[in-house]
């Protein structure tokens, strides 16, 4: 039985062609690209190429403004603290409560330092109140940082009218691109978003390479100093295998690109149609009719998520979920509960994120495969009961704190 | 992922004794929702005996919940009410044959259940007696609420001091910040709104130890040594380990550790915290070593 790997918003695989790129960076091409001799200056014209395809992917005006980092972390983490560095007057970040822990993490530390964190909230489909946004964006505001879309449901945010809004009270923008690079056309020349931060293993490009877009005349400082690698905006000897195999990987997205919001997007809607059909008490999470074309989030209620996660692996096919169990902590997803989903639906949450590799043939064995072993779950569930869900879950079943 | 033995796995895809059972006259439903772990255990308990005669369990959670359900359901079938109660979260971890340290929880879960339905079936009031907090130290499985309680009730100080109580923050050190941050949340309720917060018991400068009023003979020395022995015996006992007195020559006192104890990557820290308390304990200033370090005898 051939394995299904449906999560393609937690890592991708390499692109054939990517690797095959990549390889004579290893060998014949393993010089320095600072060094003066003939086998620097070859891997010196790979990463130039390279920087211009990423270019060109993100639709920025020049190629310089492309800083290639280690991975979407190290942009974020970036992105902020240049902004707080650079403007010290300035001691306040607004972001989402939704945002991945790459920024949420980071921000908890920033109000552990003395600065002030404006955490924008969403409503029941994941989409924030741009009333609120404007409100907050005041003269003390150094950097808004919010996704383009949301890793675990595939909710798009306005970012370009945001940026837009920001930019027209002089506060720097950034975006957490992670999930949407590859997925939806960015052109960032006709945006006021001045710093984006994308990760090269989620468009089939390896782990261990990213990127920091970053506008020219947007004031900065570096996380990491030492050479003159990157203009002196990011030290350290260039990656350069992943670096040509990211620039191979972000023209091949170009080209993709359609696919991915045509084919991609009709199996996806057909799996998740599929699954919705066949399953009561369950549902579709974030905003459904504005989202990644190939995520498809969906609760399954009473049942808990890494339990799900565990039967379909035994049928050879990966997702992932929202439960405390598989996040590590004692609580579910922040997202769900952010969308004010209720526990008995948040431990239940399964991500099925798709990629152009996979085939109708796929989706339809996922289809199948489902329903029996949500049965199955539930009919160990001490929510549930062989008519259903019990009349009043949560009176039926009211342990003790445990 | 987690890495589950094969006997959690097999329990978790094949799990016994699943689903209501019609004649239970105990039920114990533990657990919450909000952590993604809810169990209810009900038991058919024969009246004359007390012996339970079946087991029955439905989990809303995870693998390591499910399988450590069904495991607790096997295990307690045959046994009478008091020989149930011995069962406690680590035999239901050793059945399994062992729990990644994120998910013993689930164990505690079970030995909970079992506890609720056996109340339930007496008419008993049962309390829940276990506070389980966020796991703050993934090495020795150590929970925020075990580590604010034992920085309370010791008045400590630093993360030093708390590894030597609690071994949480003496594996790979990742969770030093989250010590630190118990610490100082403390150190403020200590001070309490609107008081002024006392000085701080700085570990640097140890309240000097009380002079003893006579000098102690060696037969008292040797008592107030023991005593402090057993005091910490059931933190060690806890953990499979066991510490016991080798020999006093001067201001060194060998001690053999056996057990888990023996070969422990905190050997050092566990020795460190004996001594803390046998300095307190004796008034003067003596040195704690395990017993390999005693000379040999000409």
């Amino acid at each position: 039985m051939e394995p299904i790997y449906l999560d393609n918003n937690a890592t991708t695989r390499c692109d054939p062609a990517v690797v095959e790129a990549m390889l004579p960076f290893f060998t014949e091409h393993f010089g320095n690209a600072s060094s003066i001799h003939a086998f620097g200056s070859e891997v010196g014209k790979a990463l130039k190429k390279a920087r211009g395809q990423v270019q060109a992917l993100l639709g920025a005006e020049h190629d310089s403004e492309i800083i290639f980092t280690s991975c979407g972390t190290e942009s974020d983490s970036t992105a902020i603290l240049s902004a707080l560095k650079a403007q010290p007057e300035r001691n306040t970040v607004i972001t989402t409560n939704v945002e991945h822990p790459a920024i949420l993490t980071l921000c908890e530390w920033l109000e552990k330092e003395g600065y002030i964190v404006h955490k924008l909230k969403v409503d029941k489909k994941g989409r924030i109140d741009m009333d609120e946004y404007k409100s907050l964006l005041q003269d003390n505001v150094a950097i808004v940082s919010v996704m383009w879309a949301n890793n675990e449901t595939g909710t798009i945010f306005p970012v370009e009218e945001m940026a837009a809004l920001a930019s027209a009270r002089g506060i720097m923008f950034h975006t957490d691109a992670v999930q949407a690079v590859g997925k939806i056309p960015i052109d960032l020349k006709n945006t006021k978003i001045d710093m984006l931060s994308l990760s090269g293993h989620k468009l089939h490009a390896p782990k261990g390479i990213g990127v920091l877009y970053l506008r020219r005349g947007c004031r900065f400082r570096p996380l990491l100093r030492g050479g003159h690698q990157e203009r002196g905006r990011r030290a350290g000897t260039e990656n350069s295998a992943s670096i040509v195999g990211l620039g191979m990987a972000c023209e091949l997205a170009m080209n993709k690109m359609a696919i991915e919001n045509s084919e991609v997007k009709r199996l996806r809607d057909k799996l998740e149609q599929g699954i919705l059909s066949q399953i009561t008490h369950c549902f579709p999470t974030g905003d459904v009719s504005n989202r990644l074309p190939n995520t498809s989030n969906i609760a399954f209620e009473y049942i808990e998520g890494e339990a799900i996660l565990l039967l379909l692996n035994k049928m050879g096919i990966a997702a992932s979920s929202g439960s405390a169990c598989t996040s590590g902590s004692l609580e579910p997803s922040h997202v769900m509960r952010a969308m004010g989903i209720p526990y008995t639906a948040a431990h239940g949450t399964i991500r099925f994120s798709l990629s152009v590799y996979n085939t109708e043939a796929e989706v339809d064995r996922v289809i199948e495969a489902v329903p029996p072993i949500v049965a199955q779950l539930r009919k160990l569930s001490p929510y549930w009961t062989d008519k259903g869900p019990a009349a009043n879950p949560e009176a039926a079943f009211a342990p003790t704190y445990a | 992922m987690w890495e589950y033995s094969d006997k959690v796995r097999e329990h978790f895809f094949n799990p016994r004794n699943s689903g209501p059972l019609e004649e239970a006259n105990g039920i114990g439903d533990v657990g919450s929702i909000q952590c993604g772990d809810a169990l209810r255990l009900m038991l058919k308990v024969e009246p004359e005996t007390e012996i339970i005669l079946d087991a029955h369990f439905q989990t809303f959670g995870c693998g390591s919940a499910i399988a450590s359900s069904s495991a607790l359901t096997e295990m307690v079938k045959g046994l009478t009410l008091d020989e149930a109660l011995k069962v406690s979260n680590q035999d239901i971890a050793d059945f399994l044959d062992g729990l990644p340290p994120e998910k013993m929880h689930c164990s505690v879960m079970g030995r909970e259940a079992l506890q609720a339905a056996i109340a339930n079936y007496r008419g008993e009031e049962w309390s829940d007696d276990h506070e389980e907090g966020a796991l703050i130290c993934k090495c020795f499985a150590i929970d925020a609420v075990m580590i604010e309680d034992v920085v309370n009730a010791n008045n400590l100080n630093t993360v030093e001091e708390v590894t030597f109580y609690t071994k949480a923050g003496g594996g790979c050190a990742a969770c030093h910040e989250g010590i630190e941050e118990i610490l100082a949340k403390v150190k403020a309720s200590r001070a309490g709104p609107g008081e002024v917060s006392p000085p701080p018991a700085c570990p640097a400068t140890p309240e000097a130890p009380k002079p003893p009023s006579k000098k102690l003979s060696i037969v008292e020395k040797i008592k107030v040594i023991e005593e402090v022995l057993a005091s910490v015996r059931p933190m060690l006992q806890r953990d499979h380990g066991d510490v016991e007195l080798a020999d006093v020559q001067g201001k060194k006192i060998y001690v053999h550790l056996k057990g888990a104890c023996s070969g422990c990557m905190m050997e050092a820290a566990t020795l460190g915290g004996i001594q803390q308390k046998m300095i307190e304990s004796l008034g003067e200033l003596v040195q704690v070593l395990p017993s390999s370090h005693m000379p040999v005898e000409a």
